[in-house]
Parts: C-alpha cells; sequence; structure tokens
C-alpha cells in the first residue's frame, strides 16, 4: 500500500494525534501512551473480534468529528469504538468515565477471590494492576462470592473458574489459533462459566497460549503452579529454531533452572508482533523445553507494563513526602532494623509495660500517650509518623 | 370507541384459517402494494405513517427502513422479533395467535418495501404452539401464491422462516436475536455496525416487532395519511397494550392512543378499574423494564396535565417524574402490593436473564439481587439503599447492550418514588415479613373516578 492519502486527527485528554483511519480510540491512545491510555482486560489487539465486554476502556467522546461535532450520550468502549477525523476525546480529564471505570472495577472485584497471596498470576495480573489504580480500598459486597470448583482441562492448563472475569479471550485464542475450539461459555449471566464439554482435555499444540492472553489468574500453568513467585523469578529473552512456532520466548529463571516459558509481552500485556505476526508459541516449546541448553538466550527482559514486576510502584499509590532519614532526624533507617541496638526491650531501665506499643497505646505505634516523648527520646524512632507505615515500609524508596 | 385495526377482525371464527381471513379483505394491501406500488413508495408511506416500532424503543420504523443500506449484489434481510419476553407484556402473542395471517401479510408487504426475499420470525421458544400456527398460516399462504417464486407475477420472491428461540430473554435484544438466528450464542453485538448495515449473516437487515409489521397492513390498506390521522401528535395509530396486574380485566387491548390512563385503567372498556374497591398505588406502563410510576404521577404529570396513553405523555418529565410506553406491558399495583417486593422480582429476573457478557450487567444484577432479597426479608441496612442506588447508577448506560439499562430502571424508579417503604422495610424488619406497607402518601387516589 502506498502512503494513507489521509490521516484522522484525534484529540484524546487535550494531546492530538494523526492516526490512520479505521483505527479504535484505545490504540490511538496507545500510540500516544501515559496516563492517557485507557486500561483494557478483555481487549487483545491480536485477537479478532475481542473487546467490548468488560466495560474498563469506557471513554467519553466529547466531539464525534469535525463534520459531526456532537457529543456522543453514553460512554463508548474505546476499543471498538474507531476513530473520527476530529474526535475529541476525555478519558482521565473526564469524572464520568472515572466514576464509570471505578465502578466497573469494583463489579469484576466482587465475585473475584482476591487470592493473590496464593495466586500464580500474582504480580503480573491485569485486574491486580487495574484494581490498584481504580479500585476501593475495601468492598462494599457482603454476600459470599462465587465459587466454582478447580478443573484440569488438559495435561497443561489448569481452569480456575473462581477467577475468571469473562473476558472471553481464550475462546478466541482457540478459534483463531487452534483448529477446533473444545471450550466455551456455559450457561449465562453471573453464573457463566468457561468450561469444556464433558471435560474434554484441551490438547491443541497452541492451546498454551490461552494461559498467556487470561488477565487474571483463570488459565494457569499446571508446569508452573506454586513453582514460585513471579517476582523472584529472572525473566529472560530467549529463542529457538522451532518447526512450527516462531520460538521467540521469555524465560522465567531462577538460578539456571527454566520454570516456565511465555510468550514475550508488548508494554500492554500483549503478545509481541514480529514482521505483522503475532509471536504465539507452541506448546512444545512452552511445556517442553524447559532446559536452559535448548534455548539460546538474547539477554534480560525489560519490563514495560507498569506492574508489580515492573515497576513495584502504582501511578495511585501515595508516595511520602519526607525520607526515611528525614524523619527519623538524619539518622541511617538501617538502625530501625536492628532490634538489639534500639528497641527498649533490652534497656532494663525502662519498665516494659511503659513502653508505647498497641497494648498501651491508642494505634498500634502506641501515639497519643503523654509520657511516651520520654520514654523514646533519642532512643528509637518518633513513634508519631502521621504517615503511618508507609514510609517505614521497607520496599519504599 | 376507540379505532381497531389491527385486532377489529381477531375475534371472527376461524380467522385463523385462511379462507375466512380472505374472504374478510385480507392480503389485499399485498396486491395493493406489489401491483401498484414501488418498494420506495410503500417505504414512504409507512414514513408518513408516523408509525412508531411497538417493541419498546419507539424508533420511527419508516426512518429505520430507510436507513437500511442497499449495496449491490447482497442480500437484505427482515427479521420480525416475536421474541417476546418482557415480564407483563403479551401483545404480540395475541396478535400471532388469533390472526397470524396479518403478520404473514404484513411481512409479504415489509418484504416487499425492504427487498428481502427471505424473511425470518424469530419466535420464542416458550410460544411453541404458536410456531405451528405460523408454520400452518405460512403454508395456506403459499398455496394460494402469497409466497415462493413471482408472487402475483411481480417478480418479487419472498419465503417466510419461523425460528423458534431457546428461552433467553436476551435475544429480545435485535443483536443478539440475529446472533441466535446464525446459530450462535445469544450474545449482543457491540454497535457500530448497525443491523442496518451489517445484520444477519453480515448483510443489511431490518429487524422489527410483531406488531409493528402487523401494522403496514392497513397502513397501505388506508394509506399512511389516513394512519397517521388517529393517535395525538407524534404517537400515531394504534396501540396494543397488554394489561394484567390488580385490575378487574386483564387482556390485550387495542387503543388509539388519544385516551388517557385513568380512563384505561378505570374504564369498562379497557381494565375496568381494580377488584374489591382497592384503591390504585403504582403501575408500570409498558413492560417491567420502564420505570414504575406512583399512582399520582401516573394520573397527572407532574406539570399537572392529564396523562394520556402515548408515546410522549408517558414520557413527560423524563425519568424523574415519567415512565415510557416501552412495549405496552401495563402492570397495576393496587395497595396491597409490595413495591420492594416486586422490585426483587425484577431484579431476579433481570439477574437471570443477564447474558454475562460485560461486566457491569453480569455482576451488578446479581448484586442489585441479593440487597433486595435483603431488604425484602427485613434483614437490610440502611445504606443499602443508597448503594442499590449507586449500583444501579453505575450499570445504566455503561453496558453493550439495553438490557443493563432496563434492569437499573425499575430499581432506580421504585427508589425514587418509593424511598420510604424501602426504609419502611429496613427500620421494621418484623413487621414487613407480616404485612405490606400500603399506600402511605401515595393514596391521594379514589377508589372509583
Amino acid at each position: 500500500m502506498a502512503e494513507a492519502p489521509k490521516l484522522f486527527k484525534v484529540t484524546i485528554d487535550n494531546i492530538t494525534i494523526e492516526v490512520p483511519p479505521g483505527t479504535s480510540i484505545l490504540n490511538a491512545a496507545r500510540m500516544i501512551g501515559g496516563d492517557v491510555t485507557p486500561p483494557a482486560m478483555c481487549y487483545y489487539s491480536k485477537l479478532q473480534g475481542s473487546g467490548g465486554k468488560c466495560r474498563t476502556c469506557l471513554v467519553e467522546v466529547a466531539a464525534g468529528s469535525t463534520a459531526d461535532p456532537r457529543p456522543m450520550p453514553k460512554l463508548v468502549a474505546s476499543c471498538r469504538t474507531n476513530v473520527m477525523d476530529g474526535m475529541v476525546v476525555k478519558n482521565i480529564t473526564s469524572e464520568r468515565v472515572t466514576d464509570a471505570r471505578n465502578g466497573v472495577v469494583e463489579f469484576l472485584l466482587i465475585n473475584h477471590p482476591l487470592d493473590c497471596p496464593i495466586c500464580d498470576q500474582a504480580g503480573e495480573c491485569h485486574l491486580q494492576d487495574l484494581g490498584y489504580d481504580h479500585g476501593k480500598e475495601s468492598t462494599r459486597y457482603e454476600f459470599s462470592r462465587r465459587t466454582f470448583d478447580r478443573e484440569d482441562i488438559g495435561p497443561y492448563i489448569q481452569l480456575h473458574m473462581t477467577r475468571c472475569i469473562l473476558c472471553y479471550r481464550c475462546t478466541y485464542v482457540a478459534d483463531q489459533l487452534t483448529d477446533n475450539r473444545v471450550h466455551g461459555i456455559l450457561d449465562r449471566g453471573d453464573h457463566a462459566e468457561i468450561s469444556t464439554y464433558i471435560s474434554k482435555a484441551i490438547e491443541n499444540d497452541f492451546s498454551g497460549n490461552m494461559i498467556d492472553v487470561c488477565p487474571v489468574g483463570a488459565l494457569t500453568d499446571r508446569t508452573f503452579r506454586f513453582k514460585n513467585r513471579v517476582w523472584f523469578t529472572k525473566p529472560v529473552d530467549a529463542h529457538r529454531d522451532c518447526p512450527t512456532c516462531c520460538g521467540k520466548v521469555t524465560l522465567w529463571n531462577r538460578g539456571d533452572e527454566v520454570l516456565r516459558v511465555t510468550v514475550r509481552k508488548d508494554p500492554w500485556g500483549e503478545v509481541q508482533s514480529y514482521d505483522g505476526k503475532p509471536g504465539w508459541i507452541c506448546n512444545t516449546c512452552r511445556f517442553d523445553k524447559k532446559k536452559l541448553s535448548d534455548w539460546v538466550i538474547e539477554g534480560p527482559t525489560k519490563i514495560a507494563r507498569h506492574s508489580v514486576m515492573g515497576a513495584n510502584h502504582y501511578i495511585n499509590a501515595k508516595r511520602p513526602l519526607e525520607t526515611i532519614s528525614e524523619v527519623m532526624g538524619g539518622r541511617h533507617p538501617r538502625v530501625l532494623m536492628d532490634i538489639h541496638k534500639v528497641s527498649d526491650v533490652n534497656q532494663p531501665e525502662v519498665m516494659l509495660s511503659e513502653l508505647p506499643g498497641p497494648a498501651t497505646g491508642d494505634t498500634f505505634n502506641g501515639q497519643k500517650l503523654e509520657y511516651s516523648t520520654n520514654i523514646t527520646d533519642g532512643k528509637i524512632g518518633s513513634p508519631s509518623n502521621e504517615e503511618g507505615t508507609d514510609s517505614t515500609n521497607p520496599n519504599t524508596p | 370507541m376507540g379505532r381497531k385495526l389491527l385486532l377489529d377482525k381477531a375475534h371472527i371464527e376461524n380467522i385463523r384459517l385462511y379462507d375466512v381471513y380472505r374472504r374478510e379483505g385480507g392480503y389485499r394491501s399485498v396486491e395493493k402494494a406489489l401491483k401498484s406500488m414501488s418498494p420506495d413508495q410503500v417505504t414512504e408511506e409507512v414514513k408518513k405513517s408516523g408509525l412508531r416500532g411497538r417493541g419498546g424503543a419507539g424508533f420511527p420504523t419508516g426512518m429505520k427502513w430507510s436507513f437500511l443500506a442497499k449495496p449491490e449484489g447482497v442480500p437484505r434481510y427482515l427479521v420480525v422479533n416475536a421474541d417476546e419476553s418482557e415480564p407483563g407484556t403479551f401483545k404480540d402473542r395475541y396478535l400471532m395467535e388469533f390472526i397470524p395471517h396479518l403478520l404473514i401479510e404484513g411481512m409479504i408487504t415489509s418484504s416487499y418495501a425492504l427487498g428481502s426475499s427471505r424473511s425470518y420470525i424469530y419466535i420464542r421458544g416458550e410460544y411453541a404452539w404458536i410456531v405451528d400456527i405460523l408454520e400452518q398460516a405460512i403454508a395456506e399462504a403459499k398455496n394460494n401464491g402469497w409466497l415462493g417464486k413471482n408472487i402475483l407475477g411481480s417478480g418479487f420472491d419472498c419465503e417466510i422462516y419461523v425460528h423458534p428461540g431457546a428461552g433467553a430473554y436476551i435475544c429480545g435484544e435485535e443483536t443478539a436475536l440475529l446472533e441466535s438466528l446464525e446459530g450462535k450464542r445469544g450474545n449482543p453485538r457491540i454497535k457500530p455496525p448497525f443491523p442496518a448495515v451489517k445484520g444477519l449473516w453480515d448483510c443489511p437487515t431490518v429487524v422489527n416487532n410483531v406488531e409493528t409489521i402487523a401494522a403496514v397492513v392497513p397502513i397501505v390498506n388506508e394509506g399512511g395519511e389516513e394512519y397517521a390521522k388517529i393517535g395525538i401528535g407524534k404517537s400515531t395509530g394504534t396501540k396494543l397494550i397488554s394489561s394484567c396486574g390488580n385490575i378487574k380485566k386483564p387482556g390485550v387491548y387495542e387503543i388509539d392512543m388519544t385516551i388517557s390512563v385513568e380512563e384505561f385503567i378505570y374504564s369498562d372498556e379497557y381494565c375496568g378499574g381494580i377488584p374489591k374497591g382497592k384503591r390504585l398505588k403504582a403501575c408500570i406502563p409498558g413492560g417491567s423494564s420502564v420505570p414504575i410510576l406512583p399512582a399520582n404521577l401516573l394520573l397527572k404529570t407532574a406539570k399537572g396535565e392529564t396523562r394520556m396513553m402515548t408515546y410522549e405523555s408517558l414520557a413527560d418529565g423524563g425519568f424523574a417524574t415519567g415512565s415510557m410506553m416501552g412495549s405496552g406491558g401495563f402492570i397495576v399495583l393496587d395497595e396491597t402490593q409490595c413495591v420492594v417486593r416486586h422490585t426483587y422480582t425484577l431484579a431476579r429476573f433481570y439477574r437471570h436473564e443477564s447474558c454475562g457478557q460485560c461486566s457491569p450487567c453480569r455482576e451488578g444484577t446479581g448484586w442489585m439481587e441479593k440487597i433486595l432479597l435483603n431488604i425484602e426479608n427485613g434483614k437490610g441496612k440502611m445504606t443499602d439503599v443508597d448503594l442499590l442506588w449507586d449500583i444501579q447508577r453505575k450499570i445504566e448506560g455503561n453496558t453493550i447492550c439495553p438490557l443493563g439499562d432496563a434492569a437499573a430502571w425499575p430499581v432506580a424508579a421504585a427508589i425514587r418514588h418509593f424511598r420510604d417503604e424501602f426504609e419502611w422495610h429496613i427500620l421494621n424488619p418484623e413487621e414487613c415479613l407480616r404485612r405490606n406497607y400500603g399506600l402511605a402518601n401515595y393514596g391521594s387516589v379514589p377508589a372509583k373516578v
């Protein structure tokens, strides 16, 4: 194709970009990148027909196009709405959008088990990221959550339906990558579930890609289950000469051991494309080649997504204004950790029962006690830290 | 009193049979259209008639027809939506059961106008015996040359197929209906593209309600302008209302949209008033998904005008003080009914019928149902009412298809107009299990007008 004759001008959150006709609002926002990109749980650019279901990518269209500048009355799903020339879109600048998105996240979480501590997806889970960015700190849902039994579908994949958010991505993978789909959505509404017809095994050679497209921990790699937390593993890019797939993968290693193999992911958590083709990998590469000698290592993987794996902090997470050493009056925070040197427990002149703490104080730090300053003066860090536990969290930079 | 165009002959004996129907003047519109009119002229007549979609949204039918894309070499389809699953609505059932040839006749004329040589009736699976009635009517029409190839020598071919659904409310949504008709899971499609551009098998498609298509027959017979003279303002023609609930004479009535709501409820010609001398508490004027109205707002609008049985008047005041004509399922509640219980019943229905495709509807409907059940059982908290309001607000308008709105509106309206009843339930957990709230301050309406 020759040069595209005309590009559409679209303004998203006051940033203007020119995109080819037929681009969705979401993809235009991804070209801009950063905060203006709406989150997407169900849309997957490499799977035809995906998107429009989760409603997290809702945006407000303030002006339809130059020709017809009327605003759209409802919020639209940005993943399935194409840009028009002169369209003005509001994402994070619109309160309606933020409000609706928070609502959607709340809906997605009411029936989610929130078992992140034992979930293999934790650390690279899109729902986890979404929850940190848009979720409430507590739930208003007071009923028992929907649960399903765990199910092994085939030798490699385990389905944990309780965690599923019904994004339909895995059904699109089966439709578009494998020759025969044997699983799908049974039932409807909030009792809908993904399953195979009478527990049939999913055995196709490309079925493992379902694990990678799953935004939550509903489909997990049985060869990796409970082996390790993803943030303890070291991801490296590697490739091998594979007759069935592109062979370009990310290895997740611990020491010399290859714990799991996945596709390489782009900044949006989707599989990377090579020469316009998505780099799906076959089950042989994914499940059988678990030795470093099987692979040619290219180098460490850069995690571009903002996630637990990537940055260890979140856009909306509040950073304490002052550093720990400021709070500590210039002393090195390390002394906090050395209980033998700093704790009052080791000081015989102090009455244990008068120590500030949960037993004697109103708060955990023992605040609001009149004599607390006398005891702690120059001995341990000031307990009257207004920021609470944030600044004493060793994970905070 | 009122004029009847659709059901005037419905009670003639054996009108279900072709011979009787033909003798009573049936299939005249097909003759007229195919012999003396071009397809565009038929569409023009429908436009002139001001006919509005009878399925619920009230979109002008002529305009819908003129939006149909007409690319060369691509077939076009007419699909009749007979998946009438809205609680309280049973008008299409009546029409198809008693006078099926009216629908077939309307379909042939409409197919001619739209250029559809294969038209479908998607009927809800529970209407199994009506499938037989329609199949018989189609066979009779075909034997008499009204269907098939080269109808009346005009060169126009038309076939009609009946397709029963499998019992899903969501398949009444037009794109879900098309998916189901294609043999897929009945999930609504994401619009755009609209069915007028990409519908059944990606071809331009018009989806119309049974009653809308039946109304095409009198429009073609009498002319669009003549039809438009009936009714008030933009609510032209006659409308079938299926009334039920606490009334003396439940049933399907054809009204010409010139009567008031009060007349419709209390007149002996229609519902005949409320039995046992009870008083009117509330009413859902257009099928379960439209907002409920308390008696004082039902009979008079917020401006103090008499509320008429028209699209505009029922919607007067927006959702704050008005409702919608909807599909014409008129549900009347008397003073003994409990609005909380009623709202819970509807919430349970929408939870069960949500397709589960998009998250606000899938999760929100179930959540609302659980909260409403708690309140109904006297286990509610005061914050639950605000929570319900917040949930419905976050569902409404944020879903793929209108089912989310349909689930949110009844809850919203019940809280808006009957908040004190919800609060009474919460404050009197023991008492609410034994007796109903009654009328309180909505009971300013006398038992008999």
